[in-house]
């Protein structure tokens, strides 16, 4: 039985398959080889390239994790996000839009502070902008189509703040977590979102 | 073997995107607009005129050695330069390790020429009316592998393992917006913007789109770019720090890029949006 597994694991190796401890060998020499050959430059300092729990287990497990893990991180992502104070979730659509249509913030070149959410660079939002990524979900008619209810302007600004609270692996950015939107700013994205007034739900 | 290596790819992909692509009419209009106007800009390809000023420095003696660049080995041998980029990155005995087309460049520069890293490092990418040597000339050895098979070899031991290694460059997520190379360019049919995005995780003519046209003119800002800008402003745009220029990284991870386009036509050095 033993040896069946090593023909397999050297079969795989000559056949071009990287088997599970060669992909954390390799990982490992990857991580080394980034450490080596990355300088820091403007805000982009050389610390990004350590992996949180997160990120790491994302990675190992190809974005697909063990059941019991995302619950684990989910929960502690969940309990990382700070509501706002006054109990208020929408801000200012307007201002929002301004944040959803900025593809600026956190690279080497930006100043920090300076950031916007990249919203478009992924999603559709308004009819009215037709340059919009695929990345992620259509969110176009969002408040009309889900309900502008209290439940719906909460899980708004918590998704923004975090989206790895709901979804582990997701491709989407911790705009709160990160440092990337302040309060306010959260607010009014999700305003661009839960608004009746906005364009994204005309 | 190339088999093997589709379905390890395949094995390995399972990227978990949320959501449906919305409908692409207006990308796809974008798009035949841009393949109409690089159709009609490909009559007199800008990128001539990089290929010329690279040939002219490959010949000249230069350098504090003094020296021509005509006997550096790109891998088919000393100045064989014929279908060499097709087959970059790949291992060279007297390094020790896989190199890309322009790090191997750089490397003949120094060795050869005299050159110092440090310099070329400096200010690595075009800009303006500045384009650096190692640019000019990348783009003149391009041009010799033009419609051409991509073939990088796999053979040696390194080769492989600069492979592997490269993969897992390409998954790796981290910064602080969580991103890898995959979040943008491990799955079919996505788009930044209007900006239509390589699945670079499928061997073939999906992860050979960026890689048969660089080194290209790119239209934003008019000026010739090679692969290393390429990797440098993804990174930029991953939010990671800067990968340091002909370095290591950048080579294995043009390695996992490259090997995945094999048996596709190299159709460089041409125009980028």
């Amino acid at each position: 039985m033993r040896k069946a597994i090593v023909f397999a694991g050297v079969a795989a190796v000559a056949a071009g398959c990287a088997t599970m401890q060669d992909e954390a060998a390799y990982r490992e020499q990857a991580v080394a080889w980034m450490k080596r050959d990355f300088h820091a430059r403007g805000m982009a300092k050389t610390d990004r390239l350590n992996q949180d729990e997160l990120q790491r287990a994302c990675t190992q497990y190809n974005n697909n994790p063990p059941e019991a893990l995302v619950k684990r991180v989910e929960a502690a992502e969940m309990a990382g996000i700070k509501l706002p104070a006054d109990g208020k979730y929408l801000g200012d659509w307007k201002r929002g839009q301004r944040i959803a249509s900025s593809g600026r913030g956190m690279t080497w070149s930006d100043k920090p502070g300076a950031a916007g959410g990249s919203c478009y660079n992924c999603h559709q939002l308004s009819p009215q902008q037709p340059s919009f990524g695929t990345i992620g979900p259509s969110l176009r008619g969002y408040g009309k189509t889900r309900g502008y209810t209290a439940e719906n302007r909460k899980y708004v600004y918590q998704r923004i703040y975090n989206s790895k609270a709901f979804s582990m692996c997701s491709t989407m950015p911790r705009f709160g977590h990160s440092g990337t939107l302040n309060e306010q700013q959260i607010k009014d994205v999700a305003a661009y979102l839960m608004d009746p007034a906005s364009p994204v739900n005309q | 073997m190339r088999y093997a290596r589709v379905l390890c790819a395949a094995a390995g992909l399972a990227v978990g995107l949320a959501g449906q692509p919305a409908t692409a009419q207006s990308d796809d209009r974008t798009a035949a607009e841009f393949d109409k106007f690089r159709e009609v800009l490909e009559e007199a390809n800008p990128a001539e005129l990089w290929e010329l000023k690279g040939e002219e420095l490959w010949r000249q003696k230069r350098g504090p050695k003094n020296a021509s660049l005509e006997q550096c080995d790109l891998g088919l041998g000393a100045g064989v330069l014929k279908g060499a980029y097709v087959q970059l990155p790949r291992y060279f005995a007297d390094t020790g390790k896989v190199m890309d087309a322009e790090q191997r460049i750089v490397h003949c520069m120094i060795t050869l020429q005299g050159f110092k890293y440090e310099d070329l490092a400096n200010r690595p990418f075009s800009r303006g009316n500045y384009t650096p040597d190692p640019v000019s000339i990348v783009t003149y050895v391009a041009a010799q592998s033009r419609e051409m098979k991509i073939a990088v070899p796999q053979s040696h031991p390194k080769e492989r393992e600069t492979y592997e290694i490269g993969r897992q460059i390409f998954f790796y997520r981290a910064g602080p917006w969580d991103f890898s190379c995959a979040s943008c360019h491990g799955a079919d049919g996505l788009r930044i913007r209007t900006q239509n995005l390589p699945n670079f995780t499928k061997p073939g003519a999906q992860a050979a789109r960026s890689f048969i046209g660089w080194p290209g003119y790119r239209m934003t800002g008019g000026v010739m770019h090679s692969l290393q800008w390429r990797m440098n402003d993804c990174f930029r745009q991953q939010r990671f720090p800067e990968p340091g220029y002909a370095s290591d990284t950048i080579a294995a991870l043009l390695t996992y890029m490259a090997v995945n386009s094999n048996g596709q036509l190299y159709r460089g050095p041409g125009i980028k949006r």
